[in-house]
């Protein structure tokens, strides 16, 4: 058997066959997070089409039909090809490091569930080279837009959603059997580092509802070429189906993109305040409450649907129930900063731009949430401004802060601050311009997803491009810090961070390509 | 791990994680039943039930109360027959029987057929509206040129909240000579006539 070989490795093997046929799991984070970066280069572009079509009123530069299709694949791109994935290489490179495990439990699925993604979005993005066009009906494929309606290149779209749907689901099953059988001896549950609890969470989350997404993409597949009508009203079916069943993966979905996120930030916030983290116990429930009201929400983004008045109240009161746990959370990161002898490097920065950005998309939720008041800014960009608050300044400023806080540990460089503190404020400036300009033309009532515009928006619209042209340039940056980090640099300390705390700052930087081959010493393993 | 072969609670653990997955593919499916069920209850999506079978002599009118019943027809996207309720609006009282029709014709030259699809509005009302026959149990032929009345017989049930005192009943006409349900030979059938 080839495991018997593979027992007396040192280091790397040499060449390409490294990173094809690796079970390593530091390996395979760092193949997982440059596919993420890849991938968010590419929605990044998408998205520099559609301001750029939007920063004057008029049709200029691309066709409406293109637009839409770049609106669609800036959407599955940066939640399926950035976002997530992002999460899944921290989770590989940092899990086994952070609980003294030797590498994930199922390794060689490891390699396989990483080594399918690509397949899927190159799958899904050739889609743009053919005849009929890319996916154009929205991330949110309602049918039957994406079934009667839809370009023929749909089943390219629906494979590549069951390749990553697949891809996600072995992924969470190597991350929930590593966290509760891998475990070093005296790191018991309420021990592990929050980000290896949010994870655990999220893990239970995906395997809950990726297989209702593979459900409902198999379901429309059944309708365009099978024949059936589940969502065919002329058949029988009902097309608001798709939408409460797309919504039931939807929303536990969007806290599968937040929850390692509170990890991070509850890992960096004490580091630099340099005390420890505040109420870690009620971190730990209010992230299983917020999974668990991930469920029973679903409905309040179909509020205008109609639905009787009770199951509006039930949904409205429900989602404003969220805003107790996250509360929580917040006022927990404030309390960790009171007081605390705070320094501002970049992850610091990113860490605290996270908790009041990512609060203020919270409170745009709970505008959302009124069911009365969702009738007006239904589809409008108020919502888009709303989630990309909580998706861009959220999920992605805590991955760049995860990026910069334990790069020294995976290079064994640091990297440049003053070039990390550059891409902070160029990106914190700009995603502001960016964003927050998009609730006033929400609310003034500009719909989303039209490559056009009454002339009362030219002049927000005129300003939020430019806001993104500035936040999609200062990526550039990330890359340039990270490739001259891989370089080389001041050589990195195995603690790096004065304040850090947890088992893998007492492995050297960079990390060894095998790590805790034999379990650590209990006694480096702190109460939290 | 030193050795790369799983433990065996690691094992274990996947099966378990494995029957989760399996399952929940499975709930997804099962969400579609479940709608039906619940949209039956609530009247959530407008759709009023199927044929209600009941003896008309046990249908008593309650006569202090008037409802006005409105009918409207709309094609769906590539529809081409001329499709209109004959009777825009009906007063009706709570457990009065009536008969109304709408009118449809195929101006194509080649058969075709078509499926109504109703919708109540409010839809809290949907489920206190009864039908006795209506058109819309059973795809509709028409030979080209073809016209024809097509009738609905219903009742509205006497436990018809108090708060509702008009409420529109919507057809959407669906083409579906590429798609027929029941008999998918009548369409060459009858063009071979």
């Amino acid at each position: 058997m080839s495991a018997a070989h593979d027992d007396h490795h040192h280091g790397p093997a040499k060449g390409l066959s490294r990173w094809l046929y690796t079970t390593n799991h530091k390996d395979i984070g760092s193949l997982y997070l440059w596919f993420s970066f890849a991938m968010f280069l590419l929605g990044g572009t998408f998205a520099m089409v559609i301001r750029a079509e939007l920063f004057q009123p008029g049709l200029q530069l691309v066709e409406p039909n293109f637009f839409n299709q770049m609106t669609t694949m800036h959407g599955l791109v940066m939640v399926f090809g950035a976002v997530m994935p992002a999460f899944v290489g921290l989770a590989n490179w940092l899990i086994p490091m952070m609980i003294g495990a030797p590498d994930m439990a199922l390794p060689r699925m490891n390699n396989w569930s990483f080594w399918i993604l690509p397949f899927a979005f190159l799958l899904m993005t050739s889609t743009l080279f053919m005849e009929a066009g890319a996916p154009n009906f929205g991330w949110t494929f309602y049918a039957p837009l994406s079934t009667t309606y839809a370009p023929e290149t749909v089943t390219f779209f629906i494979f590549a959603v069951h390749i990553m749907g697949a891809s996600s689901i072995m992924g969470s099953i190597n991350i929930i059997a590593t966290i509760l059988n891998m475990r070093a001896p005296g790191m018991t549950l309420m021990k592990m580092p929050l980000f290896v609890w949010t994870w655990l969470i999220t893990a239970y989350l995906l395997i809950a509802v990726m297989p209702v997404l593979a459900g409902v993409v198999t379901m429309m597949l059944f309708d365009i070429h099978f024949g059936t009508s589940f969502f065919n009203a002329a058949g029988g079916g009902d097309p608001v189906l798709f939408q409460h069943v797309f919504w039931f993966f939807g929303h536990p979905e969007v806290y599968i993109m937040i929850l390692p996120a509170f990890g991070i930030v509850s890992a960096i916030i004490p580091t630099f305040a340099r005390k420890r983290l505040f109420g870690y116990d009620s971190m730990v429930y209010a992230t299983a409450s917020i999974a668990f009201l991930s469920f029973i929400v679903w409905a309040h983004h179909m509020f205008t649907v109609g639905m009787p008045i009770a199951g509006e109240l039930f949904f409205m009161y429900a989602t404003m129930l969220i805003a107790v746990p996250t509360g929580v959370k917040v006022f927990n990161w404030v309390a960790t900063m009171f007081r605390g002898s705070m320094t501002f490097e970049t992850p610091m920065l990113f860490a605290i731009a996270f908790v009041v950005l990512f609060t203020m998309g919270g409170f745009t939720g709970l505008m959302l949430a009124i069911t009365p008041a969702d009738f007006q800014y239904h589809d409008t960009y108020f919502v888009v401004a709303h989630f990309h608050y909580v998706l861009v300044p959220g999920a992605i400023f805590s991955i760049m802060a995860a990026t910069y806080y334990w790069l020294p540990k995976w290079t064994g460089h640091m990297y440049d601050e003053r070039l990390g503190k550059l891409h902070f404020w160029m990106s914190f400036v700009g995603v502001n311009v960016l964003f927050f300009p998009q609730h006033f033309l929400g609310l003034a009532g500009m719909p989303r997803r039209v490559p056009d515009y009454a002339l009362q928006f030219a002049d927000f619209n005129w300003i939020s491009s430019i806001g993104g042209f500035m936040f999609g340039a200062s990526q550039l940056i990330l890359l340039v810090v990270v490739i001259k980090c891989i370089k080389g640099g001041k050589k990195a300390t195995s603690q790096v961070w004065e304040g850090a705390q947890g088992l893998e700052w007492t492995l050297e930087s960079p990390a060894p390509y095998h790590t805790f081959t034999t379990p650590p010493d209990p006694k480096l393993i702190h109460n939290q | 791990m030193q050795n790369q072969s799983p433990t065996s609670s690691t094992k274990r653990l996947v099966r378990k994680l494995l029957l989760a997955t399996v399952g929940m593919f499975g709930f997804g499916f099962a969400l579609v039943p479940m709608y039906d069920v619940i949209c039956d209850i609530t009247g959530l999506n407008g759709k009023t039930s199927g044929r209600y079978t009941v003896s008309e002599a046990d249908i008593t009118p309650v006569s202090d109360r008037e409802i006005t019943v409105q009918f409207m027809a709309q094609n769906s996207a590539g529809m081409v027959w001329e499709f209109h309720p004959n009777d825009a609006q009906v007063k009706v009282h709570p457990g009065e029987v009536k008969v109304v029709s709408y009118r449809a014709k195929n101006p194509t030259d080649l058969v075709m057929i078509g499926q109504a699809i109703p919708s109540v509005a409010p839809n809290e009302a949907a489920q206190y509206l009864k039908k006795l026959e209506c058109f819309c149990f059973a795809e509709q032929t028409l030979k080209p040129g073809e016209e024809v009345d097509m009738a609905i017989r219903f009742f509205v049930d006497e436990n018809i909240p108090e708060k509702i005192t008009k409420l529109t009943l919507s057809y959407s006409l669906f083409d579906i000579t590429d798609y027929p349900e029941s008999a998918p030979e009548s369409v060459q059938e009858i063009t071979a006539r």
